[in-house]
């Protein structure tokens, strides 16, 4: 069957089971584009800017496990879509991009719109492609989603020439493939299992250590199996909230720079170590050198860079996480005797210790401003029935999303964690909104970060996606302003807003609706009249403006040396912040 | 340490810079590289020589791996083996020195491919040592110009089939 590229690209696509495409167009795609005009398996998000439609795709892909797809143009929509990209590479988010790219001849030529996409994305990208043939853009697309989708996920970049989409061509996609370079190991070795079972066995304090591999191999009911068999104490990193229930009683919540007192004083004081699809980031590690001084470490990672890259492992195991613990727990099962409960006591009373000496805590004045803190707990309180999808823009506000909002499932928690891109939330709400269009998709953003991305909202409206975006507004770049307050003397450079929009106006502004909290008497009755609304709507919530962010480990600091509220010399100015709107400049600054 | 990696790759476009990036992107090391085809016109073969401690040797082996390009990776340096690189070296030689020129040439059992009234282009082919050493020998006549290939490297095979090798035996006393 004789067909153009771009009916080549759609019926691909239809083969991979793609639903919904985020895209903007421009002149080297509009064969696509033509052709997308004409049909109606998959729905086309059009977006108002490529990254958005980069950070919808890697929504999509966290909520659904799917690659999530983009298509953007030459030129300036590739160099806006790096750094979705990018994010999705440090988040291993599966992500398939079709990029545009000017007629093959006029390649290297600097024709209008030219850029050297796959130059460009190369070291953001887990592989990338440049179609120079018709008759190979079947076999690509397929290879594309191939390895983005499988080993450790990542996003795959695939550049089709303006006269690759207009060329015609045989058309057979491929059933299957077969890459030489490309064997991801799924299954652990059994002897290394082995080892780590005898450990655990052996082991008085051990703690499991859990990351978004377990996300990606949907691994969750094993880690739950695991810890609940042995009665191990489970610490989350970031990007592996909601695959533990947050409240389960083994679990301690998230370790790391923001982490739980107990979290990171249960890693520095454990015997044993049993790392599942995490890669010991600097912000869980702190200063390498003191870390975990007294454990064995298990390494369980389907990637073996992230082996012994950061610290020293005694028992790697290569392999997926989900394969690897249905056989540790197999063996496991057959080993543990005895009521773990009771042989873990000693180790529990310690952690427990911790846990009631200093718990997540904030203090809420009824009469005084609304600490975000207060804001997310409610939030989270009055919303947990509802099995919401919570999406965060990265900075404080985040951080207390990650500490107060315990998230029970998996694919829940959309959160960008290695690259930490501003502006990531709220287009990766809507992302997950296009997947499962009857939940409820909360977005948590800060009012620098979601300025980033607010052109999204004619997204959101025309779409009808109605994700409910919490904007916890304290007119500032929050933690910046924290590490300014503890470690630059108060010096507030370029960390204040100043002058932040009318968030509700904004919103009104595009269609969507806007809500105000401006008192902690209205902090209930403003989460659920904005959930009543079935619009996008933005809620601005006006917060105390220096409220800091613990516990805190500083950076270089070790695990254990935790800083957990304000320093008593620190000089925190009288918030004067009321609302979002005041007009005459006022005097934070100079207070 | 030195390490000479021997890398199968495909040859293909890109295939070069995904590991070029890798080197600079990572903040590794890359002391030579030579790549070309090899009987098989869809794979490359490519000599690398890098060096680190056993930490980032590990880190550079198992990201080389990672390359989806990459179809093996082999630490030649890890057991024996034999190296050869090939210099082009032209020299500047004045009438008194060009006796001495083709003497040095000569003791290294390199050839001169190419001669003026001034200079030599000699050709040398040898371990990096022998390759150092003949250019140390001509830098005080005056090196205008020198190119090298970088080394390439190749495992050496069992000087006896594994099997016929004899089991050590047990210590009597």
């Amino acid at each position: 069957m004789q067909l153009t590229g771009a009916e080549i690209f759609l019926e691909s696509l239809k083969r991979e089971g793609v639903d919904t495409l985020f895209a903007l167009p421009g002149g080297v795609v509009l064969k696509i584009f033509d052709v997308l005009h004409q049909q109606k398996d998959i729905r086309v998000i059009l977006t108002r800017h490529e990254q958005g439609a980069g950070h919808m795709a890697e929504g999509y892909a966290k909520a659904t496990g799917k690659p999530g797809v983009a298509l953007i143009t030459s030129g300036p929509g590739m160099t806006n879509v790096i750094t979705a990209l990018a994010d999705a590479y440090m988040d291993s988010v599966p992500m398939v991009c079709f990029s545009g790219q000017v007629p093959s001849g006029m390649i290297g030529n600097d024709a209008f719109q030219e850029a050297d996409n796959t130059g460009l994305s190369r070291p953001c990208t887990k592989y990338n492609f440049l179609v120079k043939d018709v008759n190979d853009l079947a076999q690509t697309i397929k290879e594309a989603f191939y390895i983005a989708s499988t080993g450790r996920p990542g996003p795959v970049l695939v550049d089709i020439p303006k006269d690759i989409s207009m060329d015609k061509g045989e058309f057979h996609y491929p059933k299957s493939v077969s890459i030489r370079g490309y064997n991801p190991t799924y299954d652990g070795s059994k002897w290394k299992i082995k080892q780590a079972a005898d450990a655990i066995m052996k082991s008085k304090r051990p703690i499991l250590y859990i990351g978004g591999g377990v996300q990606h191999s949907g691994a969750s009911a094993e880690v739950k199996e695991l810890a609940e068999m042995t009665h191990i104490p489970v610490d989350m990193t970031l990007m592996a909230l909601g695959c533990f229930p947050g409240n389960h009683p083994l679990s301690l919540g998230m370790l790391g720079m923001h982490g739980t007192y107990a979290a990171n004083m249960a890693m520095h004081y454990s015997d044993l170590v049993i790392a599942v699809g995490a890669r010991f980031d600097d912000r869980v590690t702190g200063k390498v050198a003191e870390f975990c001084p007294t454990a064995k470490i298990i390494h369980i990672d389907i990637d073996p860079t992230s082996i012994r890259k950061n610290i020293h492992v005694d028992i790697p195991i290569v392999g997926d996480c989900k394969r690897v613990l249905i056989e540790l727990n197999n063996i496991l099962r057959a080993t543990v005797n005895g009521n773990q409960k009771e042989r873990r006591k000693p180790w529990w009373d310690q952690l427990s210790a911790w846990q009631q000496e200093h718990p997540l805590a904030y203090i809420q004045e009824p009469e005084a401003q609304i600490k975000p803190q207060y804001l997310i707990d409610r939030l989270y309180e009055l919303t947990a029935d509802r099995d919401p999808i919570v999406s965060t823009d990265v900075g404080q506000h985040q951080m207390w999303a990650a500490q107060y909002f315990k998230l029970q499932n998996p694919q829940t928690w959309l959160t960008s964690g290695g690259l930490g891109t501003m502006g990531f939330g709220f287009p990766a709400a809507m992302g997950a909104q296009a997947a499962f269009p009857n939940r409820l998709v909360l977005c948590i953003a800060g009012d620098g970060s979601i300025q980033m991305n607010t052109q999204e909202l004619a997204t959101a409206v025309i779409e009808k996606l109605p994700v409910k975006v919490f904007v916890i507004n304290n007119r500032f770049h929050g933690m910046v302003r924290q590490w300014q307050d503890l470690f630059y003397e108060g010096r507030y450079s370029c960390s204040y807003l100043d002058n932040v929009p009318d968030f509700v106006k904004l919103a009104e502004a595009y269609g969507a609706a806007g809500v105000r909290i401006e008192t902690v008497g209205d902090v209930d009755a403003g989460i659920q009249e904005a959930l009543s609304i079935d619009r996008p709507v933005f809620i601005d919530v006006p917060v105390y403006q220096y409220e800091n962010c613990y516990p805190m480990i500083p950076a270089g600091g070790s695990n254990h040396e935790m800083l957990l509220e304000d320093p008593p010399d620190l000089h925190k100015p009288k918030s004067t912040h009321k609302t979002a709107v005041q007009s005459d400049s006022d005097t934070v600054l100079t207070a | 340490m030195e390490h000479i990696i021997s890398l199968t790759l495909e040859n293909k476009f890109g295939s070069l810079s995904r590991v070029a990036g890798l080197f600079s992107g990572r903040g590794f090391n890359i002391e030579s590289l030579s790549v070309a085809p090899t009987l098989d016109p869809s794979v490359s073969m490519m000599t690398l020589v890098t060096s680190g401690d056993d930490r980032i040797i590990e880190q550079i082996m198992k990201q080389l791996n990672k390359v989806i390009d990459v179809i093996k990776v082999v630490d030649i340096s890890e057991s024996e083996f034999v190296e050869r690189e090939t210099a082009l070296i032209k020299v500047h030689t004045r009438p008194e020195d060009r006796a001495e020129a083709l003497r040095i040439a000569d003791i290294f059992r390199a050839s001169v491919l190419d001669s003026s009234p001034t200079s030599y282009t000699i050709e040398v082919t040898g371990d990096v040592r022998k390759v150092q050493a003949i250019i140390h020998l001509l830098q005080p006549l005056g090196i205008k110009e020198l190119v090298r290939t970088g080394r390439i490297a190749i495992g050496r095979e069992p000087t006896r089939p594994a099997q016929a090798q004899p089991r050590p035996l047990a210590k009597a006393n």
